[in-house]
């Protein structure tokens, strides 16, 4: 009995995902628990694991190809077993096998595997396109080939463009039948940011603007730019957001850490950040504070108050960010805090953080200090209702009982959601925080 | 210059050659008292009389046996077929004797002599009547095959035929008989054997083609340029030597190939030049060369059939499309 292998969801706002890699190949036996591909979700590439013996009768979608949700991956059975109906049945977009009497025809099941819409947008079609184009009657010569993964498509001509520009072929979306990869792939293609291309476009640019050509390069969105596209225009446009500043004394702050350090330096633990102070300050006077840890659930129009504290931190990786979480933030320690982020950072540029570890927070904290940014705001991380942007520690002078000393401030924005969250509300929780940075042993009461 | 029929370019190059040196003959079936099946001979009996305008039984092997003969011995024989299909009776003395007479002989015996007539498909002539034997003859070494698209190049072809001291495959068309076109009236006019014309200059996808079915990948070419594209042409002219060069020269600008052969399909003109393409510009593809050829069956008699069993000029512009990834 086949068994039809879809794209799983593997993370809450997934809709889509990329097979990066297969792992197995067509016809190879499989078990129960292997990995047969790795899976590009919006956040982060997973392992795709399978939960049946069998053979892998089929790699359906190609390798830098995407599917939605649901979609067709790939055939698991027997070997030898006639998978066109289940093929079929995709194709004719109807998942349940309904049609047994589908055509037992070799078809690629392009339903069920629709090409990424950036392959559509991203490659400017080199000539015209006919409207008036008739019907297509099929060329004697090419029957279409039936589907097979493994390999990244592509025109000879393509190739030795791709190499001749450093471009690796499985960057780019291929706009050829099959997801083939041609001429305009290559051209419309742009390396993102490596310094040689930046250095060989700084050339051509220099010449095009004394010509006043219009001159530009332009890249694919990936799932993660995708995904934070989607989210925070969607944050942004329907939350209504207000700001909060609060230019907070670290002087306390600074002192104790340089304490804290002596002793994690003692027990070889890694150091204690300003950033870790303020995940917990943060997560403190979240518990004070339940209208703050709190979500607006449109479909159910109610707020819901989190019983957990999930501080996540807002971490820039390679093409975009995300937003690892320490869980229970308020009943870890300091030490805890620190170890756990920074094993959260580092597996998330290294893009292999799994779901349950960067969904699910429910209030979110982002850090622009260490590039010396003394304030900013954020757009609220949803269905957080409200984050925390956290600005440089700055040596300034202060004024302290009439005279001007030396002094440590730090500003802090908090974005609140107004449907959520009153301009009372966020100034107390800003408050609270406040209270605990500017005298960090209340942390430990 | 002068506005000529293809036939007519044909008979002049013949004529003025045969004035300019006596050891050129012409014989076939038909073409001293009748004029020639196609008239292409027309009045030539009359200028040079029965000994240089040979009519002959209906016996292939008998006349070209004789062609390669008076070759060997210094004359310059031109061998009309009433068409193609027919030299398959005389075949050993065009494959075995005049291809590798100078090679077998040490290079003792040059074979000037020019095999000429009507080639592949003219309508509702069946299976044995409709053979483009182009493909059929080119893979033998030691000839040349010739295919003009048109009166000009018929003319200035043929004279250097009958000039080089190789024997030579000439391939017409009765289709293309009465078709008319300016030919150049120099009587040194000639076209260099082996080099390939390109008939339409553009940038987005080469069609090469010969012969008669050049005409169809003009037509293709047309429907394309109003669909905005921007097709080059190549005429062959000379199958073999193929100029690759032409061609390949082309594909490194367009990246892109469709054949147009009216042969049939297996081990084809197309696939000779399908080959040497990979093999010189493979790095230059975007897409697969694609080509459009007569079915791989016998010709058949009724009309719908042969309709369909000939390259089809929709299927070929449907193949620029695919290869320009435009559908």
């Amino acid at each position: 009995m086949a068994i039809a292998i879809e794209m799983p969801k593997l993370s809450d706002t997934m809709e889509e995902g990329v097979v990066v890699a297969w792992l197995a190949e067509e016809g190879q036996k499989v078990e129960a628990g292997d990995v047969i591909a790795q899976v590009e979700t919006d956040k982060a590439t997973m392992d795709l694991e399978i939960y049946d013996d069998g053979v892998l009768l089929k790699c359906v979608i190609a390798e830098g190809d995407s599917v939605s949700i649901g979609g067709l991956i790939a055939v698991l059975g027997d070997e030898g077993e006639d998978i066109s109906a289940l093929l079929a049945s995709y194709e004719s977009g109807n998942s349940v096998a309904g049609s047994v009497d589908a055509p037992a025809k070799e078809s690629a099941p392009e339903a069920a595997t629709p090409e990424p819409a950036s392959a559509r947008t991203a490659a400017p079609v080199a000539a015209p396109v006919s409207a008036s184009t008739p019907a297509p009657v099929s060329a004697p010569a090419a029957a279409s080939a039936p589907v097979s993964a493994g390999r990244v498509r592509s025109s000879p001509l393509a190739r030795r463009l791709a190499a001749d520009k450093g471009i690796v072929l499985a960057a780019v979306t291929g706009s050829g039948p099959e997801g083939r990869i041609i001429k305009r792939d290559i051209e419309s293609y742009s390396v993102p940011d490596t310094p040689a291309a930046a250095s060989g476009a700084g050339a051509a640019v220099g010449i095009g603007r004394l010509e006043g050509t219009d001159s530009y390069s332009s890249v694919p969105l990936s799932q993660m730019r995708k995904a934070i596209l989607r989210r925070l225009a969607e944050s942004k446009f329907s939350a209504p957001h207000f700001y909060l500043t609060a230019d907070i004394a670290m002087e306390k702050a600074f002192a104790a850490r340089v304490q804290l350090n002596v002793l994690t330096e003692k027990r070889e633990q890694p150091k204690v950040s300003f950033n870790d102070l303020v995940v917990k300050a943060c997560a403190l006077a979240l518990r004070e504070h339940p209208w703050v840890n709190a979500s607006y659930m449109e479909a159910e129009s109610e707020i819901r108050f989190h019983k957990n504290v999930d501080v996540a931190i807002a971490v820039a990786i390679d093409d975009g960010l995300i937003t690892p979480i320490i869980r229970n933030a308020d009943a870890k320690s300091l030490g805890q805090i620190s170890i756990e982020t920074r094993d959260l950072a580092t597996r998330a540029r290294a893009k292999q953080l799994q779901p349950d570890e960067y969904s699910g927070s429910t209030f979110t904290t982002s850090n622009l200090g260490m590039f010396g940014i003394d304030e900013f705001t954020a757009i609220i991380n949803p269905p957080n209702a409200c984050i925390l942007a956290i600005g440089s520690i700055r040596d300034i002078p202060v004024v302290v009982d009439g005279a001007v000393v030396p002094g440590k401030r730090m500003k802090v924005t908090l974005s609140c959601d107004h449907r959520v969250v009153d301009g009372a509300t966020g100034a107390r929780f800003l408050g609270s925080v406040r209270q605990y940075l500017e005298d960090p042993l209340s942390m430990l009461l | 210059m002068a506005e000529l029929q293809f036939r007519e370019a044909l008979r002049q190059a013949m004529t003025e050659e045969m004035e300019r040196d006596e050891s050129i003959f012409l014989i076939g079936e038909e073409v001293a008292e009748y004029n020639g099946a196609y008239k292409v001979s027309e009045g030539m009996l009359e200028q040079f009389g029965p000994s240089r305008i040979i009519d002959t039984p209906i016996s292939e092997n008998g006349f070209c046996g004789l062609g390669v003969g008076a070759a060997m011995n210094g004359l310059r024989p031109i061998v009309e077929f009433m068409t193609w299909n027919f030299s398959f009776v005389g075949m050993d003395q065009i494959l075995n004797n005049a291809a590798k007479m100078r090679y077998m002989s040490g290079g003792q015996f040059n074979v000037p002599i020019v095999f000429r007539g009507a080639n592949g498909a003219a309508g509702q002539l069946a299976a044995t009547h409709n053979t483009s034997v182009e493909s059929i003859y080119s893979t033998i070494p030691g000839l040349k095959v010739l295919a003009p698209s048109n009166p000009d190049d018929a003319k200035g072809l043929l004279k250097s035929a009958i000039r080089d001291n190789n024997p030579i495959v000439f391939l017409e068309s009765e289709v293309m008989y009465g078709m008319k076109g300016e030919v150049s009236d120099d009587p040194d006019y000639t076209i260099p054997i082996g080099k390939a014309r390109i008939a339409r200059e553009g940038k987005d996808v080469t069609i090469v083609s010969h012969g008669k079915v050049y005409w169809s990948a003009m037509k293709v070419a047309d429907r394309l340029v109003e669909a905005g594209y921007d097709p080059e042409v190549i005429d062959l002219r000379t199958i073999r030597p193929l100029d690759i060069d032409t061609v390949t020269a082309s594909i490194r600008k367009t990246n892109r190939c469709v054949i147009l052969d009216e042969s049939n399909p297996f081990a084809s003109i197309s696939s000779e030049v399908t080959y040497q393409i990979q093999e010189r510009v493979f790095d230059h593809l975007d897409a697969p060369i694609l080509r459009i050829t007569t079915k791989d069956t016998p010709a058949p008699f009724a009309r719908n059939l042969m309709d369909h069993y000939m390259p089809s000029e929709e299927d070929a512009y449907q193949a620029c499309l695919r290869v320009m990834y435009a559908k």
